[in-house]
């Protein structure tokens, strides 16, 4: 037994035993924190395949970023843990009924345990076609795939436009502009023609109506 | 000699995993999309053995897609989370049926 599947038992035990603790801890928080260590362990396990970019983008991204917003939308919703608990017993069997047929039968399908194991290259293949990881895929990403390249980023654009607007509240008695109410106004919104008799200078200084 | 097969049973093992927390937490609409967060890491991890053992770009490539989407898909459904506490105080699956004729 190398190094390498020592490594691999190791960060595969621990990914899947943070996974088990995503789904049985009853406080959000907690389930949040073991993904982190879930998602942590993967990008280890995929530095171990030499896919050093997606590795570290899922750390900086991935567990930066988007599990930090779960993080924060869990602290910030109040949320009562205890009723939500109520079919967890009743639940539970049927749940590792299904999950242990599901992967029963995933490994029925794959073959595992028939024929010979097929074992992974020794050779990265990213230093046989190009000279890091990074340039393999920067290569075909801006070169074959282009266009879904742009759609990620037209995707993501979405994404910023829809949720500014769906957590955007608007407080009674603030006083804010309304800039289309100010553009949309007439000349006889503000000024009033008022009809009066014209006045002259008397004698004495003082003035009178005519 | 770590091969192939290690990494498929891995993300079977996770999908499982993650199938059997959907099950148990369907009141709580956080678990719900975190179990399907651990769902896109099993696929991923598919793409990224299979991407090494024959050697192919396409599956490293498609993984940084599937995390652009995983992404976008979480902010936005974080943020409709939000509002539904803020209009209705609760966050339970169950009581979540104003859609019921």
């Amino acid at each position: 037994m190398n190094f390498e599947l020592i490594a691999f038992y190791l960060f595969a035990a621990v990914a899947l035993s943070s996974a088990v603790a995503v789904i049985s801890f009853s406080n959000p928080v907690h389930s949040v924190l073991s993904l982190v260590l879930t998602f942590f362990s993967t990008a280890c396990l995929w530095l171990l395949l030499q896919a050093e970019f997606l590795g570290i983008v899922m750390v900086l991204v991935y567990i930066g970023a988007v599990m930090i917003l779960f993080l924060f939308v869990v602290m910030m919703l109040d949320v009562h843990t205890a009723p939500q608990r109520e079919g967890f017993i009743k639940h539970f069997p049927v749940a590792i009924a299904v999950a242990a047929v599901m992967f029963a039968e995933i490994l029925l399908l794959l073959g595992i345990g028939k024929g010979a194991a097929r074992p992974m290259p020794a050779a990265d293949p990213a230093l046989v076609a190009s000279d890091s990881n990074l340039h393999w895929i920067a290569h075909t990403l801006f070169s074959r795939y282009m266009l879904p390249f742009e759609a990620a980023a037209v995707i993501l654009t979405v994404a910023i436009v829809v949720a500014v607007p769906l957590t955007l509240r608007r407080r009674a008695g603030t006083k804010t502009q309304n800039p289309s109410e100010q553009v949309l106004v007439r000349r006889d919104d503000r000024v009033r023609l008022v009809k009066m008799a014209a006045t002259v200078k008397s004698d004495d200084g003082a003035q009178e109506a005519k | 000699m770590i091969t192939l097969e290690h990494y498929l049973v891995f993300a079977a093992a996770l999908f499982s995993l993650s199938i059997a927390g959907i099950i148990i937490n369907r009141k709580n609409v956080i678990l719900l999309l975190m179990c399907i967060e651990l769902m896109l890491l099993s696929v991923n991890v598919n793409f990224v053995a299979f991407s090494r053992f024959l050697g192919n770009v396409d599956g490293q490539v498609f993984v940084f897609f599937i995390l652009t989407v995983a992404a976008a898909e979480a902010a936005i459904g974080l943020a409709i989370l939000v509002t539904l506490f803020r209009n209705r105080r609760t966050i339970n699956v169950a009581e979540l049926d104003s859609l019921k004729g």
